[in-house]
């Protein structure tokens, strides 16, 4: 008997796919905002697909939330205050939850269906959205952030790519808007696109661009995640002061305790160190 | 919501379905133009599309000529008189200039007057020069807070009525560039009972015949003409218009159609055409429910604006039932004055700062059009980007100048003017000659100078001011703007 293989394709650029096999669809549905999907794959377990782009997969998703939770939790002595822009996968807020300082948490995303979908089909990411200190809030996050004066400590943009509902999460006007929300120590991070094809790298060149023109410091590091267009992805660190490396408390994180599969102290000062064709990409080489 | 009924059934769409037909016959052509459908021309069939070039045709007899419609054009201006509720139409390629210039063309003779206000857009003095008319011009009122021209009081136009009986007839802005409209239902009337016609230049008003809440429309308030640009809020190509006519024209049409033939092309674009062609069956199968939209996102940002502080996006709070009767609540006009910067520095802010191209800014205003293509996530970028402007960039008000009305001091008629043997001289040595040429900030492309004008002080200020907060001005041979022709 012949038996056809279901195959999961993703253009990373016009000339290059990335693949992989899938078991079986979990879920295809149009919301107001994208085409949301959910494949069951023998390799990256259950993947989370928006307009056709991998948001997130069971097998590496840990390697994104470690990275863009913890390396500001370890440089701000104190948060209290979290905003999580985006980030319906619930992830990032499973990240923020295990900080027992943290005060709360309002999750802004645009789109209920993503919620929905995380919390029926992604059992080990949409962990924490029944934790008290949580609120989630469905709306646009620029608008949401715009009402907001001197109330956050950390900001997270856990957003999808500047080419679809979260093409306003990539502008000057959301980081201005976002540094007026934080208060005076407080720190934004974003995820920054990757730095190798052309249409990603262009962005991330803007994006460090902008957020240099807003904030008082902004810095780049980044991470290896294998399911991402080149494997090679950037994030963004902005803040109104406090320095990645200078303000960094290794001593004090260790001492949480924390169990973290990607992320450790020796990685986060390893992660600021960029290779030369990304520091000249976004104008840092000296 | 709209109570527009129509009379043809509007889902037609006659010239597009010539186009379609012309299409599957694949006809091999021996006319023009030469690009042959577009083989011709790789890179440029490559960059628009080779379905775009495979209708930039010629006129030929199933495709009718707009020069002497006769079929599927002239079954699509039908439709276009019905939906806009006219006794006819006229597509225009050349721009709502072209369509502004008939209409004064075809009610004038050399000598003829019309009344006018002062803030109209170039096209309309430029027609006086081709007509060789007379202008009488009526201050269009001003709103002293905003520094924004109105749209004329009833009174002024009664008085200039008074003064010129003869005067052939008289033209509106419906709306003006910020919105503002005049009771154009009373100036028709008053126009019609002292034997003139009433023309509308309604480049800014194509969306009001398909909402009872906007500002009424030219031919529903009994005009003669409007030039509409469908282009600038009805969704067809740039540079497609139309030109109205109103019933009591009608036994000109022949005539009207002459008078646009003087100079509009003969090889009148189908791509432009077609676009008229669906863009009437869009706004009259969907423009109701587009508008209620358009008005309530306006109304939206309208509402944020004002909370961030320090701008004031106006509306109709400001209509005093007269020369500014009604307003255009699809235009986001914001007034920057208050907080210290002038609309054009917001203007060139959003521009450079944040991507955000709005129409124009004045001294103490700028404007955003919301139309018909604009979706929320657009409108949150505009509030945000405005929010950022208050926070970083707001200063002490003194010292910025406002709009005022400059009163014109009619030397001679544009024509003489225009005509007349002139010198080029630096601006400062104009002062008391008299003007040959326009001189305007563009957008919006309404004359600080017009030719036939005494060259004033105040004139002057202005255009050095304009030019000092970074208007991009036009209008004179010389591009620098630093000299003018004045006549010798
Ligand atoms: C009031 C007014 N009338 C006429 C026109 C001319 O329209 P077009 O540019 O289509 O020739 C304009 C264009 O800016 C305008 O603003």
């Amino acid at each position: 008997m012949n038996r056809y293989e279901l195959w999961f394709n993703e253009f990373h650029t016009e000339h290059v796919t990335f693949s992989f096999r899938v078991d079986r669809q979990l879920l295809q549905k149009t919301s107001d905002f994208q085409r949301i999907e959910i494949l069951e794959t023998p390799e990256f377990g259950r993947v989370l697909i928006l307009d056709g782009i991998i948001m997130c997969t069971e097998k590496d998703e840990f390697i994104y939330h470690d990275m863009i939770v913890h390396v500001p939790m370890a440089v701000h002595p104190e948060v209290k205050k979290v905003l999580l822009i985006g980030g319906g996968d619930g992830g990032a807020l499973r990240e923020l939850c295990r900080y027992e300082t943290i005060e709360s948490i309002e999750i802004v995303e645009i789109d209920l269906d993503v919620v929905n979908a995380a919390k029926e089909f992604l059992p080990t990411m949409a962990t924490s959205y029944d934790d008290p200190r949580v609120n989630l809030i469905i709306a646009d996050g620029l608008r949401y952030v715009r009402r907001k004066e001197n109330v956050y400590d950390l900001i997270i943009v856990d957003s999808t790519d500047p080419f679809g509902p979260g093409e306003s999460l990539f502008t000057k006007e959301f980081y201005g808007n976002c540094y007026k929300s934080l208060k005076d120590d407080g720190i934004l991070v974003n995820q920054h696109e990757s730095p190798f094809y052309g249409q990603e790298a262009r962005e991330a060149r803007l994006t460090h661009r902008r957020m240099k023109s807003v904030f008082d410091l902004s810095r780049v590091y980044q991470a290896h995640i294998p399911t991402y267009p080149s494997g090679h992805w950037l994030f963004g660190f902005s803040s109104k002061g406090l320095d990645p490396i200078k303000d960094f408390d290794a001593d004090r994180w260790n001492a949480l305790g924390l169990r973290t599969k990607y992320y450790n102290t020796d990685i986060h000062v390893g992660s600021f160190m960029l290779p030369n064709y990304v520091l000249e990409l976004i104008g840092e080489l000296s | 919501m709209s109570t527009r009924t129509f009379q043809l059934d509007q889902d037609q769409a006659p010239l597009h379905r010539a186009l379609l037909r012309y299409r599957k016959r694949r006809i091999v052509s021996f006319d023009v133009p030469g690009h042959k459908q577009g083989r011709a021309t790789p890179e440029l069939t490559e960059f628009l599309g080779a379905n775009c070039l495979s209708v930039d045709v010629n006129s030929m007899a199933m495709l009718d000529n707009l020069i002497h419609p006769i079929s599927v054009i002239k079954e699509a201006e039908v439709l276009a008189a019905d939906a806009f509720g006219a006794a006819a139409a006229y597509f225009i390629v050349n721009g709502t200039s072209a369509a502004v210039q008939a209409m004064i063309l075809a009610s004038l003779n050399p000598g003829d007057k019309i009344i006018m206000p002062r803030n109209v857009h170039r096209s309309a003095i430029n027609a006086l020069i081709l007509a060789r008319a007379v202008p009488v011009y009526v201050n269009p009122g001003l709103d002293i807070e905003l520094g924004i021209p109105l749209g004329m009081a009833f009174k002024d136009v009664k008085a200039a009525i008074e003064k010129h009986p003869d005067a052939k007839a008289v033209l509106i802005n419906n709306p003006t560039y910020y919105g503002v409209c005049p009771d154009v239902k009373r100036l028709a009337d008053l126009a019609h009972e002292n034997d003139m016609r009433l023309l509308v230049d309604e480049a800014h008003g194509t969306h009001f015949y398909f909402s009872d809440d906007l500002p009424l429309a030219g031919m529903d308030g009994g005009a003669d003409f409007s030039a509409i640009s469908l282009h600038k809020t009805g969704g067809s190509l740039t540079q497609s218009s139309m030109l109205l006519v109103g019933k009591r024209v009608m036994e000109d049409a022949g005539y009207v159609r002459q008078i646009i033939n003087l100079t509009q092309t003969t090889s009148a674009s189908y791509l432009l055409m077609s676009s008229l062609d669906l863009a009437r069956k869009n706004l009259a199968l969907n423009g109701a429910a587009i508008f209620s939209r358009v008005i309530q996102q306006a109304d939206y940002a309208r509402e944020e604006i004002n909370q961030i502080g320090g701008y004031y996006a106006f509306s109709k709070e400001r209509c005093d039932g007269d020369a500014f009767f009604s307003f255009d609540e699809t235009k986001l006009s914001v007034h920057t004055r208050s907080m210290g910067l002038s609309g054009m520095e917001v203007y060139e802010r959003l521009r450079d700062e944040y991507d955000i191209q709005v129409e124009f800014g004045d001294l103490g205003n700028f404007l955003a059009i919301v139309s018909i293509g604009d979706r929320p996530v657009a409108i949150e970028r505009l509030i945000a980007a405005l929010s950022e402007i208050y926070r970083l960039e707001r200063r002490d008000p003194r010292g910025l100048m406002a709009n005022e009305y400059i009163e014109p001091h009619v030397a001679m008629t544009p024509a003489e003017a225009f005509y007349a043997k002139a010198e080029q001289l630096p601006l400062k040595d104009c002062i008391d000659r008299v003007c040959a040429e326009f001189v305007m900030c563009y957008p919006p492309g309404i004359p600080i100078l017009a030719p036939g004008e005494l060259v004033t002080k105040e004139a002057l200020d202005y255009i050095s001011y304009a030019k000092s907060i970074g208007s991009n001005m036009t209008g004179t041979e010389d591009l620098a703007v630093e000299k003018l022709y004045v006549v010798i």
